[in-house]
């Protein structure tokens, strides 16, 4: 079975001339459908790279990236950006939600971006990531955990085949990490969605499926420590 | 859409503001409009209303004077007679007055010196009293002042009297002066400042303004042979106007306004669309990382800017229009006509809505890598 993210062989620098920074080093990996794989390390080593090259938002200086059989290599900036609407879902650090939309409005708003061939019923996810008793709350009524869940229905609602996630629990508290991340590992197995998750809390990494370690902008399968 | 109306109302607050401040450009803009045409109409209505195309006059008089300096005789009058094209070619007199009337009423007067029975006498145009020597038909915003039919003029110095025999319906005003319509002869005797019981000398009865010129077709009139062969400088009506006092100073000043507002609103809305774009930069990151492509994006931002141009510039007119009928009633010159209202609002959205698509222009260099990562 072809894996639903691929990269292969992947390296990003930023800047040019003397100040070079290798950003992502030859990293490989696939995440197939309804799989949940967490990338941790240190500050600086490359986590959000990985994620933006994933995402389509920078193409890599090298290798290529696959999602299922498309290659993002040889889509323009119009297909990317299409590609980030109907595959790609992002649940940012913090939700990033839009300040005048209440909860409900927050995960209607993809589907207004284009047209879905089936996509999920928004009022339904929002019960699912148990967050129906504030479909009307905007984002400054909501606590993090609240955002952050949200941010999650809003991610899926158009069915992504692919799930990226940058550090959802870095604004919340054990038992709210916890409970977000057992939601993701959740919606990730039963959806079939290949969800990459960049967290620095390792008390949340027994949900995931696989955990890599990233340090200098390689990737790798962490020495010690496991789910 | 969906995120437009939701922002306008979320963000109702700052949008109100913005609104207020286009509702009372919007207002300023009718009452200059209104304040315009009042003013033209009160320097120039008085010739706007006559079926004249255009006017000879003394040669090489000062465009902006020519009313008050001209001097033409009849050899003028008849070399522009037999000219191909002209239809029709009467003595005008045109002369500003001092007067009080036998009730204690002070009027300034615009006396319209007219042959008796040709195109620019009232009583062909508007089927007004017959005027006969020392007598007067005057405009209605005469009969405002408190004028009424039977009353003496008295010119001052001259103490000439002139009797009010009809009142015309519209407003007829130049230089912001009534007008009187009275027979050539009389207006004579009333420029010379003839005294009752004066011996008049015969160059009295010779003199008038210009020769007003009826023609059938502008073209088939060669304008300056004629003028060559009749000694004279020949304006249409609408150059003429320039020579009413005070009428081209006071028309350029109130448009000079006008467009300074217009450019002030477009400044003003793309400030504020700029100050809002960036603002919203990280949002922005966000939508475009979701996918939303540029066009929804614009489409977005455009459709807040349309309606509250639209919303706010149409309550502006509103207020402008109430405020420009209160004005209407009293003494100020000032006329409420619906082309220029219409022409200043189309000017004011174009130009608002152009500030705003320059200033909105900035979504498409949002960077939506920006949206990773970045936690405020
Ligand atoms: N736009 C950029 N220009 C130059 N260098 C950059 C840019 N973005 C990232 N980098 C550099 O690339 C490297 C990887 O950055 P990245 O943001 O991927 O790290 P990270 O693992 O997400 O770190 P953190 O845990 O702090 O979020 C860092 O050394 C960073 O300084
Ligand atoms: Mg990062």
């Amino acid at each position: 079975m072809t894996a639903a993210l691929s990269l292969k062989d992947v390296t990003l620098t930023h800047g040019d001339g003397e100040e070079i920074v290798l950003a992502l080093d030859h990293v490989s990996l696939e995440v197939g459908p309804g799989e949940l794989v967490a990338i941790v390390g240190p500050s600086g080593a490359g986590k959000s790279s990985l994620l933006a090259v994933a995402g389509a938002l920078t193409p890599p200086t090298s290798g290529t990236v696959r999602l299922g059989e498309l290659d993002l290599g040889t889509a323009s900036r119009r297909e990317l950006t299409r590609i980030r609407r109907e595959r790609i879902g992002f649940v940012f650090q913090s939700g990033n939600l839009i300040p005048a939309l209440t909860s409900l409005d927050q995960i209607r708003l993809p589907l207004t971006f284009g047209t879905f061939e089936n996509p999920r019923d928004p009022r339904r996810l929002l019960a699912e990531v148990g967050m129906e008793h504030k479909a009307d709350r905007r984002p400054h009524q909501l606590s993090g955990g609240e955002r952050q869940r949200v941010g999650i229905a809003r991610a899926l609602v158009t069915r992504p085949q692919v799930l990226l996630v940058d550090e959802p629990t870095a604004a919340l508290d054990r038992q709210r990490s916890q409970d977000v991340v057992a939601l993701l590992a959740r919606e990730a197995h039963d959806h079939g969605v290949a969800t990459v998750m960049v967290t620095h809390d390792h008390d949340v990494l027994h949900h995931c499926d696989r955990v890599l370690e990233m340090i200098d902008g390689r990737l790798r399968e962490p020495l010690a420590e496991t789910a | 859409m969906f995120l437009a109306l939701r922002e306008l109302r979320f963000a109702r607050g700052r949008f109100a503001l913005m609104g207020a401040v286009v509702a009372l450009i919007a207002i300023l803009v009718v009452i200059l409009s209104g304040l315009s045409v009042g003013l033209a109409n009160d320097g120039v209505s008085g010739l706007q209303r006559m079926p004249v195309a255009s006017f000879a006059f003394q040669e090489n008089v000062s465009k902006d004077a020519a009313f008050s300096r001209s001097v033409v005789g009849q050899d003028a009058l008849d070399t522009w007679a037999e000219q191909d094209g002209v239809i029709g070619a009467v003595p005008f007199g045109n002369t500003l007055v001092n007067a009080r009337t036998d009730q204690g009423v002070e009027i300034d007067l615009a006396l319209f010196g007219i042959e008796t029975g040709s195109f620019l006498d009232p009583a062909i145009r508007y089927g007004s009293a017959e005027v006969q020597e020392g007598e007067v038909v005057i405009s209605r915003t005469a009969a405002e002042e408190g004028i009424e039919v039977g009353d003496t003029i008295i010119l001052q110095p001259s103490e000439a009297e002139l009797t009010v025999v009809d009142i015309l319906d519209d407003q007829h005003t130049f230089g912001h002066v009534d007008v009187g319509y009275l027979p050539l002869k009389t207006w004579q005797e009333a420029r010379a400042g003839v005294r009752p019981g004066d011996v008049v000398p015969d160059r009295v009865y010779e003199e008038f303004t210009a020769v007003a010129l009826q023609v059938d077709d502008e073209s088939a009139v060669d304008w300056a042979a004629a003028d060559e062969a009749a000694g004279t400088t020949s304006l249409t009506r609408e150059e003429s106007y320039g020579a009413s006092p005070g009428y081209t100073a006071e028309i350029a000043t109130l448009q000079l306004i006008q467009w300074f507002l217009y450019a002030i609103s477009a400044l003003v809305i793309g400030a504020f669309f700029t100050v809002l774009t960036i603002q919203r930069r990280q949002e922005i990151a966000v939508l475009r990382a979701m996918g939303a492509s540029t066009r929804y994006l614009l489409r977005d931002s455009l459709v807040q800017s349309i309606v509250l141009l639209v919303v706010s510039a149409g309550i502006g007119i509103g207020i402008g229009l109430a405020l420009g009928a209160a004005v209407s009633a009293t003494a100020m010159p000032f006329a409420l006509e619906a082309a220029p209202i219409a022409v200043a609002t189309v000017l004011l959205l174009v130009l608002g809505l152009l500030g705003a698509a320059l200033a909105v222009l900035r979504i498409t260099r949002v960077d939506p890598l920006a949206a990773l990562g970045g936690s405020r």
